[in-house]
């Protein structure tokens, strides 16, 4: 397992300071637990997910991987490089070698492309940062990166605002993947599309998963799309990970009554089809002064004292299927 | 049930912009029946909304409502003037908009932006106002009324924000209510809650409820009927059981199809192209560019709806020569 593995995330923190109102007074009052102390491998050629409602720390978590943000405490390694270490200490070249490795797709394809490019200086930006494609060769390149995601040549001398929303999230794709990365990191990627386009970029990501052997990252609070696109999930809750296994073993047999009440909440497109039930009451508590013990007792249906005096650790129930719950 | 409350014919509503005249909704006609939940689904740029915007009068400029017929409760409203359109928004119709926090007032605390929806369309005392309110609070589930009422938007949740609006749009109890993708801001957790109280408010009110959604898997939850529109037309109208196993139109099968879902793994089929340009609409049928089933008539000349089942319409030519399959993937 930890062979195969292509990322490796280790105890990883990310706290951000709060700080009190006033110029001259302003000091820190306390801190937002964004990410707190998760962990978790991505195994080469492996589409794993990350999901959780708004405020949990997936986002965080795919910054902090990407080495957007800084971590409190903890290690990432990709392809067995620990890259905090690498980014802090590393020459320039060696960080764009790792930059490299591994890219990142963000939910809104209107503000992640810059207006005044056309789609080809865009695609071909990495190439000069990079410069890792000869010149003469990089508009041929550009034809190709966007045939592959589904583009046309004669798109290439167009601007942004020409395309609609699923046409950009391609030009972004195709920016990515211009770099020949082996990860992927996408955040939320299809969030802000309509349906029909939705389908088209899910199906594309598969494919291009299964072409190019890469790595992906999926981060998304829409369960229907990971169960659709990911091998493995993780569920997040306030900074931490409640339950993690394959996608069909956590949909069709989720252990934590957190992930039960969030798969129960989401309505399904055929009417035969049990309803949905709101089994969930109240609101996710503030990361700023989460609860004590396990995160979620205040909102558990079945919460006893112990749930919240001790934090329960992430066990292996079944081979594969980690909890953490006292409950199970 | 079947008395019908609203009725919609021919609507065609177009903004006049720079760039041309978009023609947002085009010709649209059905009918809204008493106590029932209707959907009205569609992706975006199908003109679901401006729908909703028309039959309260309330399009943003350039747009015009052009020609059509909007009759409630037996009164055509596009023959009122402000001042009688003014006594039924509100009162008799009402609308839930999609994010709580820009249709709430941040400068006015909660109580005032719900007084002065009872103010203008009631005289009553100060006492009477507030136990109102603390009772409309009450009905969407805000705890600790007395203290939230004064509090600002900004104190509030998105959950709780769109419980106030559900509020204020509730609070002269009208006929009938448009949500308009009310909780698309909203978590999972919290869209469920908020669907249940939906439901349970309109039970209890005896309105109808017009669902404005994209998401196949509230209305397979919340209604009862179902209008699917596309690029500014009406393509089918059906029940929902009848929509959802057996759909006529090639649209409504293939965003069935093109659904993820959650309680099963499927290949996704997609739908090829894009959303039409509204200036220039693609002749004839608008869905034929992007219909693996048009045939030349599709693009010469625009199809009616037609009755294909009790309480089954649907505007294609060809739905006599295909089979869909359904969201259970059968075909019939």
């Amino acid at each position: 397992m930890i062979n195969a593995s292509f990322v490796q995330v280790k105890n990883l923190v990310k706290y951000f300071p709060v700080y009190s109102r006033g110029v001259l007074t302003k000091k820190q009052v306390g801190q937002v637990h964004a990410v707190d102390g998760i962990s978790f491998d991505i195994n080469k050629k492996e589409t794993f997910a990350l999901v959780g409602e708004s405020g949990c720390g997936k986002t965080t978590t795919a910054r902090l991987i990407s080495n957007l943000i800084e971590p409190t405490f903890g290690e990432v390694f990709v392809d067995g490089e620990n890259i905090f270490e690498k980014f802090r200490t590393a020459s320039k070249n060696e960080k764009l070698r790792l930059r490299r490795k591994m890219q990142i797709i963000f939910q809104n394809p209107y503000g992640s492309l810059d207006p005044r490019m056309t789609v080809s200086d865009i695609i071909s930006e990495p190439f000069v940062i990079h410069n890792h494609v000869a010149k003469e060769n990089r508009s041929e390149r550009v034809y190709e990166l966007l045939k592959l995601v589904g583009l046309e040549e004669y798109h290439a001398e167009r601007y942004p605002h020409e395309f609609s929303g699923g046409q950009r999230q391609r030009i972004c794709i195709a920016r990515a993947l211009a770099v020949e990365p082996e990860f992927i990191i996408a955040d939320e990627p299809v969030s802000s599309l309509d349906v029909s386009i939705r389908a088209q970029i899910l199906n594309l990501l598969g494919d291009l998963q299964k072409t190019m052997g890469l790595s992906f990252l999926y981060i998304s609070h829409d369960l229907s799309s990971v169960r659709q696109i990911s091998q493995r999930v993780a569920v997040m809750y306030l900074g931490e990970i409640v339950e993690l296994a394959s996608s069909d073993e956590l949909f069709d047999n989720p252990l934590h009554p957190y992930t039960q009440a969030l798969i129960e909440a989401v309505p399904i497109p055929d009417p035969q089809v049990k309803k949905m039930k709101a089994r969930l009451r109240g609101e996710v508590p503030s990361p700023i002064t989460p609860p004590s013990g396990c995160r979620f007792n205040p909102r558990c249906p079945r919460a006893t004292a112990a749930c919240s005096q001790k934090k329960p650790e992430l066990t292996e129930i079944k081979k594969g299927h980690f909890v953490a719950c006292f409950q199970t | 049930m079947t008395e019908t409350l609203l009725r919609i014919e021919g609507l065609k509503t177009h903004f006049f912009t720079e760039a041309g005249i978009v023609k947002a909704v085009d010709g649209v006609s059905f009918d809204i029946r008493k106590g029932e939940s209707l959907g009205l689904v569609g992706e975006s740029g199908s003109g679901k909304t401006v729908t909703a915007l028309s039959v309260l009068r309330i399009i943003p400029k350039p747009g015009k409502l052009v020609e059509g017929k909007i009759e409630f409760k037996g009164e055509n409203l596009l023959e009122k003037n402000e001042q009688e359109m003014q006594s039924i928004r509100g009162r008799e119709i009402a609308m839930i908009f999609q994010d709580p926090s820009s249709s709430l007032n941040p400068v006015y605390n909660i109580e005032t932006q719900l007084r002065d929806v009872l103010l203008a369309h009631k005289s009553m005392s100060k006492e009477e106002c507030h136990g109102k309110i603390i009772e409309l609070m009450n009905l969407v589930g805000i705890p600790e009324a007395e203290i939230r009422l004064r509090e600002y938007p900004h104190q509030f949740s998105g959950g709780m924000k769109q419980r106030v609006a559900i509020g204020r749009a509730l609070a002269l109890q009208p006929t009938l209510l448009f949500a308009d993708e009310p909780t698309t801001s909203l978590d999972v957790t919290i869209q469920a809650q908020v669907l249940e109280l939906l439901e349970d408010l309109k039970r209890k009110l005896g309105m109808s409820l017009v669902m404005i959604t994209h998401d196949m898997g509230i209305i397979a939850k919340m209604c009862t009927r179902v209008v699917v529109m596309y690029a500014g037309h009406v393509s089918e109208i059906a029940k929902t059981e009848d929509l959802y196993d057996h759909p006529r139109h090639p649209y409504t099968a293939s965003l069935l199809a093109a659904v993820p879902r959650l309680d099963r793994k499927q290949t996704l089929s997609i739908i090829p192209g894009n959303i039409p340009n509204l200036i220039e609409p693609p002749s004839g049928c608008r869905f034929h560019p992007r219909c693996k089933y048009a045939t030349k008539k599709c693009s010469e000349a625009l199809p009616m709806l037609e009755e294909v089942d009790s309480d089954h319409f649907v505007a294609c030519y060809e739905w006599k020569n295909i089979t869909l399959k359904g969201a259970s993937g059968k075909s019939d």
